[in-house]
Formats: C-alpha cells, sequence, structure tokens
C-alpha cells in the first residue's frame, strides 16, 4: 500500500511534484556552482595576480652591487657574476615545478649605438637579453617561456600602439629587436628599420611599451646579447612567476631552525620563500629572494577575495535553502484535504508523515540530482566566460551536495508535514483547515 | 469567509462592533483582515519577501562598494603614477606642492632624488634621498629593521650593506669630493633594486649633494579612468616633466578586478534569481490556498478587474512592506561582510533602495497574477465545492 500511495502520488499530481522538483533542481544548482566557484576561486585569481609579474627573482650568490638610476644600469656590464644559462630549465624540475607559470633571464648589456645618431647626449644605450617565448625541455617536458608569460604588461606595436601583423615579437634565434618607445622616438626608427647596435646591423621588429625604464632601451634575444657581451650562456638575473600559497607563520621561519617534521611540511608547501630556497637548491651559486612588492601584496588581495566569496556562498546556500523549503511547504499545505482524508479513514500521525518523508526523499534526489548536474553546467559556463579555463566540480562535492538537497527538503517539509498531520479532518475536509 | 476557532462572539457582536468601529473602505478592509485571519501564512509570505529582499540589497551593496574596497587594498602595491623630470634637471620645486593640490589629500605622493656616491674603497653606490613617513605609507612591502630617526642615519638596502657597512659600523660616502659620515639605521629588503640603494632623509641629502628630487612616485586613487584624468591634469601643470602611469600596477589591477567584479555579478545574481524564486513559490501558495475568498468575491458579482485589483493591491503591499524592511537588514548584513572580510564598514548606498522597491513589487505581483490567472478558468461553483 505504502509504495503505491507514493507512487499514485506522483503520477496524478505531476504538476505539483514538477514545480516542487523544479525547485529543488534550481536551488540545488546555484549551491553546486557557487560552492564550484568558491572553492576554485583562490586558484583562478592566484593566476590572474601573476599578470602583476613575476614574485621570484634569482640573482648570482656573489653580486656586485647594482648602481642603476632611472633604468640606466652604471655597472661595467662585465663585472660580478652570471648565472649560467644551461642551468636555467632544471627550474622546472623543482618540487613545485607545477606552480611555475614561467620565468625569464635577463642581461642587461651597455652598448654604443651609431654615433651619426646626435640625437642622444650619450650614444649609450642598456640592451637587455632575454626570453621571449623560448621553447625549452626539461627531462622529457616541453615547455615554452619567457617574458611574454612572466612580464604581459609588455606590449608591442608598429609604434602607434596597434599591434599589426608587419610588427612583433622577435624570434628568440634572430638576430631582431624591439625598441622601446621613448628611445624609438629620439632615434626616430620605426619597425622594419635597422639599427646599427656596436658594430652589427640589426633590424627593429616592433616597439615596446612597458611604461617602466625598458621604454629607454633595447629588448633583444638573450643570445644576441651574450654575443655583444663576449659571455656565451651568461645570465644575470632570472625572473619566476610562481603561483603561491599566502604567507603564515610557518611560511617565514628560518628553514635550518625547523625539526625534520616540520622542515617537510614547510618544504611541501607553496610558500613562495620555500620556492625561492627550493630554486637556490636546483641552481648552483645563486640567490633566489621574494620581490616582496608583488608577493607580499598578492596574499592579502588574494586572502580578501576568496572571504568575500566564501560569504557570498554561504549568502546563496542560505537562498537556496529557503526557496526548496518555502517550495515544498507549500506543495505540502495544498494537500491538507487529502491528510484530512487519510486520517478519516484511520491512518496514523506517523504512517502520514512517513509518506510526505518518502516523497519528499524521493523529490530530493530526483532534484538533487538533476540540480548537480545543471550546478556543474553552471559552473563551467561561468569559468569559461570569466577566467577562460575550466572550473571542475569535485566529485567529492557529489555526496555532499545531496546530503544538504535531502535535509534542506525535509527541513522545509518538517514544518508543513506537523501542522498538515495536526489539523483536524473535519475542518480539512470542509476545506477550512 | 471562514470561521475563527476559539471566537465567542455572537454574530450580534461582531456587527456592533463593525458599526462602532471608525468606518474604513471596504477594499482596505479586505486587504487587512486577509493579513489578520491568516497571520501565518501571510507572515511565511511576508519573510519570504524580506529575505529576499535583504539579500538582494546586501548583494547590490558589496557588489558596488567591494570594487571601491579592493581599489583601496590594490594601493598596497604602491605607486600607479610616476613623475619624472627631465633629463638632466630636477623637477621645480613647487613641483610636489602642485601635485598634492591637484590629487587632494589623501593621495600619497614621495618625492626622490638620486646620486652615485663612492665608498671608501671607491665603489659606486646609489644613494637616494627622500621623505621617509611619506615612503613608509606608500611602500609597505619594504621590510625594514629600524627607520632612521636621527640625523646622519641612513637606511641601507639588503646588498648595499655587504659593501659599506658589514658589521654595521658607521661609513663614509663621497659625492663629488664631499664626504658625509652615515650611520646606519636599519636595513632594507624588497628582493628588487632598493636593496642596492641607501636611502637618506632628503634635507640632508640636498645639502650634501645639492641634487634636488628628479622623481615623484604617486599612489592615484580611483578607477582606470580617474587616474588618467588625473595624470593628463599632472601634464598641464608639470609641462617640463614626464608623466606616465605605471603600466604593471595599472594593468595587474584592473585584471584581478575584472575578474573579481565579473565573478561577484554572477553569484549575485544567482542569489538574487534564487531569493526571487523563494518569493514566488511562497506568494503563489499564499495566493493558491485563498482561491475560495476568490471564489465567493466572483460569485457575490465582483468584477474581474476588482479581483485583479485587490490580489495585486494586497502583493504590491507585501513586496513594498517586505523591501522596506529587507533593505534594512540587508545593509546590516553588508556592513558585517565588511567588517569581517576587509575590516572596514560598507557604507550604506540608499541608491539601491529603488532598484530593490522595484524589483520586489514586481516579484510580488508576477507570483500574484500568474496563480490568478490560472484561477479565472475554473468556475467558482467549482472551487467552492472543493474540488
Amino acid at each position: 500500500m505504502f509504495p503505491r500511495i507514493v507512487y499514485e502520488s506522483f503520477r496524478r499530481q505531476a504538476r505539483r511534484k514538477l514545480l516542487a522538483g523544479i525547485a529543488i533542481t534550481l536551488g540545488v544548482a546555484v549551491a553546486t556552482a557557487m560552492i564550484a566557484v568558491a572553492t576554485d576561486i583562490g586558484d583562478k585569481i592566484n593566476r590572474e595576480l601573476r599578470s602583476y609579474g613575476a614574485n621570484l627573482v634569482v640573482t648570482p650568490q656573489e653580486d656586485t652591487l647594482d648602481v642603476e638610476v632611472g633604468g640606466v644600469n652604471l655597472k661595467p656590464p662585465s663585472d660580478g657574476a652570471f648565472l649560467n644559462e644551461a642551468d636555467l630549465p632544471k627550474i622546472r624540475g623543482t618540487f613545485w615545478h607545477h606552480n611555475i607559470v614561467g620565468f625569464s633571464p635577463m642581461l642587461p648589456v651597455i652598448v654604443k649605438l651609431d654615433s651619426r645618431l646626435s640625437a642622444l647626449s650619450s650614444q649609450n644605450v642598456t640592451l637587455v637579453g632575454t626570453y621571449f617565448n623560448k621553447p625549452l625541455s626539461f627531462g622529457k617536458e616541453e615547455f615554452t617561456t619567457g617574458v611574454r608569460i612572466t612580464h604581459p604588461w609588455w606590449k608591442v606595436s608598429c609604434g602607434d600602439g596597434k599591434e599589426a601583423p608587419n610588427c612583433g615579437w622577435p624570434d628568440d634565434n634572430s638576430q631582431s629587436i624591439v625598441v622601446g618607445e621613448r628611445l624609438a622616438a629620439k632615434l626616430a626608427k620605426k619597425p622594419g628599420d635597422t639599427l646599427e647596435v656596436s658594430d652589427r646591423k640589426l633590424t627593429i621588429s616592433g616597439i615596446l611599451s612597458t611604461g617602466g625604464v625598458e621604454d629607454d632601451q633595447i629588448v633583444a634575444p638573450l643570445a644576441l646579447a651574450q654575443q655583444i657581451l663576449g659571455k656565451p650562456g651568461a645570465v644575470r638575473r632570472v625572473y619566476v612567476s610562481a603561483l603561491t600559497k599566502p604567507q603564515d607563520a610557518l611560511a617565514v621561519r628560518d628553514p635550518k631552525t625547523m625539526t625534520p617534521e616540520v622542515y617537510d611540511r614547510w618544504y611541501c608547501s607553496p610558500y613562495v620563500q620555500s620556492i625561492a630556497y627550493q630554486l637556490q637548491e636546483v641552481i648552483p651559486h645563486s640567490h633566489a629572494e621574494q620581490i616582496r612588492q608583488v608577493a607580499q601584496n598578492e596574499g592579502t588581495v588574494l586572502s580578501r577575495i576568496k572571504g568575500l566569496m566564501l560569504l557570498v556562498t554561504l549568502a546563496a546556500l542560505f537562498a537556496s535553502a529557503l526557496a526548496v523549503s518555502a517550495a515544498m511547504a507549500t506543495a505540502i499545505y495544498e494537500r491538507r484535504v487529502e491528510v484530512g482524508l487519510m486520517k478519516a479513514l484511520g491512518a496514523g500521525n506517523l504512517g502520514i508523515s512517513a509518506i510526505f518523508f518518502a516523497e519528499a526523499l524521493l523529490l530530493a534526489l530526483v532534484g538533487g540530482l538533476a540540480g548537480f548536474s545543471t550546478g556543474a553546467l553552471l559552473a563551467r559556463q561561468i569559468g569559461w566566460s570569466i577566467f577562460n579555463s575550466q572550473i571542475s566540480v569535485e566529485p567529492v562535492l557529489f555526496p555532499i551536495i545531496m546530503t544538504i538537497a535531502v535535509f534542506v527538503t525535509f527541513a522545509g517539509s518538517a514544518a508543513a508535514i506537523r501542522r498538515a498531520v495536526k489539523c483536524d479532518p473535519v475542518f480539512a475536509l470542509r476545506g477550512e483547515g | 469567509m471562514s470561521t475563527i476557532p476559539g471566537t465567542l462572539q455572537t454574530p450580534k457582536q461582531v456587527a456592533d462592533r463593525r458599526v462602532q468601529s471608525p468606518h474604513t473602505s471596504m477594499f482596505a478592509r479586505m486587504l487587512l483582515r486577509a493579513a489578520v485571519l491568516r497571520r501565518g501564512r501571510a507572515a511565511s509570505a511576508l519573510l519570504a519577501m524580506i529575505v529576499a529582499a535583504a539579500v538582494a540589497t546586501a548583494m547590490m551593496n558589496l557588489y558596488v562598494d567591494v570594487q571601491a574596497k579592493l581599489r583601496s587594498e590594490f594601493r598596497n602595491y604602491g605607486a600607479n603614477v610616476v613623475i619624472v623630470a627631465n633629463e638632466g634637471q630636477p623637477l621645480p620645486s613647487d613641483a610636489l606642492a602642485k601635485v598634492e593640490s591637484v590629487l587632494g589629500a589623501k593621495t600619497l605622493a614621495v618625492p626622490f632624488s638620486y646620486a652615485v656616491a663612492r665608498t671608501h674603497d671607491g665603489q659606486s653606490v646609489v644613494v637616494v634621498g627622500t621623505d621617509f613617513t611619506r615612503a613608509r605609507q606608500l611602500n609597505h612591502w619594504w621590510k625594514v629593521s629600524h627607520w632612521p630617526d636621527r640625523t646622519n642615519e641612513a637606511l641601507i638596502g639588503m646588498r648595499a650593506a655587504t659593501a659599506v657597512s658589514p658589521k654595521r659600523q658607521p661609513f663614509e660616502l663621497t659625492f663629488q669630493g664631499k664626504a658625509i659620515q652615515l650611520a646606519p639605521a636599519g636595513m632594507l629588503q624588497t628582493g628588487a633594486g632598493e636593496d642596492s640603494r641607501i636611502y637618506l632623509d632628503q634635507s640632508e641629502f640636498q645639502s650634501w649633494t645639492g641634487v634636488a628630487p628628479s622623481t615623484i612616485e604617486v599612489a592615484a586613487n580611483g578607477t582606470v579612468a580617474e587616474v588618467e584624468a588625473s595624470i593628463r591634469q599632472l601634464a598641464q601643470l608639470l609641462p617640463a616633466a614626464d608623466i606616465r602611469p605605471v603600466r604593471q600596477i595599472m594593468e595587474g589591477e584592473a585584471n584581478v578586478l575584472n575578474k573579481t567584479r565579473a565573478t561577484l555579478y554572477a553569484s549575485a545574481t544567482l542569489v538574487v534569481l534564487t531569493s526571487a524564486l523563494c518569493v514566488l513559490a511562497t506568494l503563489m501558495g499564499w495566493v493558491f490556498d485563498r482561491r475560495r475568498d476568490f471564489a465567493i468575491m466572483k460569485a457575490l458579482g465582483a468584477s474581474e478587474r476588482l479581483i485583479n485589483g485587490f490580489f495585486a493591491a494586497e502583493a504590491a503591499a507585501l513586496g513594498v512592506v517586505g523591501a522596506i524592511l529587507g533593505f534594512f537588514i540587508g545593509i546590516g548584513v553588508a556592513a558585517w561582510i565588511g567588517r569581517a572580510n576587509f575590516h572596514a564598514p560598507v557604507v550604506p548606498r540608499f541608491s539601491v533602495f529603488p532598484y530593490v522597491l522595484a524589483g520586489s513589487v514586481a516579484v510580488a505581483l508576477v507570483s500574484a497574477i500568474l496563480p490568478i490567472g490560472l484561477l479565472r478558468r475554473v468556475q467558482p461553483a467549482i472551487i467552492l465545492r472543493g474540488e
């Protein structure tokens, strides 16, 4: 009898059940999507924060002082120590290599421009050698890296701010260069021209605009800068862009004073400090340091945005729980006559409640399943349209969401069921409950 | 009308009371009595309305305010505008005052002047003159062991320290033949170019080297458009200088802010839609429930317009009351979120009230009109028979 009553109730009152089912589906979908977005937002914003540029810098251990004012380095370029370019791919061999978004080596060289260009007060200009988008391999892993990843605000154009096909980034193996916009204006050079730099004729492939000191410099492929300096394989410093975890009390401790256990935990957390430590391990004679302007601030921004999304998610959960309860309460309230009839025929309160709860359970399971799939789609849609990347819903979320759906449906029904069971069958049947 | 269980008044008493009570129009009386007689159902409909309006208000308030909150968070990244003197010349001496007069008191502007000095063993080192109080406010990320507070004290970059004062002893620097004795006050660590420099107080620096500030770093508040407007204003004021935005900071900020705003927008829309759904479910139930009232009115000869007007007025009243109560609760929630997450209260924005009010009334009207539309097709006799 019990299964039949439940079955017939679904068959005969399909419209009402559909309404309640839709409410549960929508509520669960919003909850699923919001939980998925909130759990993934940290990682997504962390990647967006990389647009502030590198957060780590690797320099030679015994480096001399930089004497740099307004982007002009007054230090004799062959002075001081260098890193070895051949060591760089090892950066991908560190423990947290998946968190390393990219790195760019830098080798500044002071070059003499063609003496006929008298527009400059001095013919000395800094030429920086770097990777633009260089393919490298470490072990079996192939990857590309360079300033286009670590310095996303660097823009190359024809000098008019627009990107066009005939000007662009130079190839990493070419003899082409990009010239900073202010320097290009002083020299009256445009893309396609040749520039004589230290007795080499180099083609200008584009005008570089960065809003920083590079606007007065020349940026060239690393190999070219090494040839000019006469030091093959030399690199002055390496900028590393890594996804990090906001720092806490453990992060700032000195690894030398840690117990082995704490050390393992520190080493296996992607703190900017531990990634710096690991970079020092793989690159010989190096010193890795966080760039505090970038590294220190991203933690705060990240935790603010995560906190905000958590609170918004709570609001979403609250609203969807309320919507589900409201729909269930309405659905049950409409069936007082049925309750009256069952009671008049001698059904106990327990039996009637059991029927309603069984119906609610069925609705919650079906609505929860549909809502979970809809929510997963919704989260994916949000991920693609806002972050251009996947927001995946963890399978682990499924039982949690289903439990919440059943719980909320029961909670929403409970008050209405109690009221329906309590009412006098006479009033209910007369339609006056 | 249904009987009220537990009333002990005879029809005569009721009639007497009604005659004596102040005369109100039938329409208003029907509205009020409907709410009073079914308190439970009316209260739950109103509650749903209040919650939805509160959630919507909180979301809209946050959406508007969070951008300002995040922007001030982003100002911790330091200067977003740099003013550089043209090559070889210092900035005019009133440049700093001009910058501050244009950008207002809340903006931080920090002057810097540079010189290359020599240490006792002939090594070159960059010495910078600045205003320490301002630099400290601008560059929160500088890790400084101790800020200089006496004359002839200098702030020394980590790497500069190993060259000039490895044991933190006083040291001598010379600039164009003029020597100065300095004591290290503290160490500066930033991981960037500052580590190789020595920082001095501007007035001491200037009396030693005679070099005036050549750079002003500015942390300008506001949206990208506002910052660009300030840059244009400054360019007019200081024609002899090059004023440029720090693209690294500006673009990074715009990027993160846009993504956050889009996410918040999507979430807020979902939340508001869900709460509208909640109102819809509750209110539709509340109207459906009163199909007998509807049938009686119809049977007594009420016109379609009157019935529609009655239910619409009822829904609108619910919407207005719910919106007003919900608005204030929502402002409280937004303020709490601001305090909990940003450690600064979210300023209540009364400009969102019309939207909340209009939205609430619209949702309430839709949820009243929908069931009425369905009921209109049914004969009153069928409803009254309880089918």
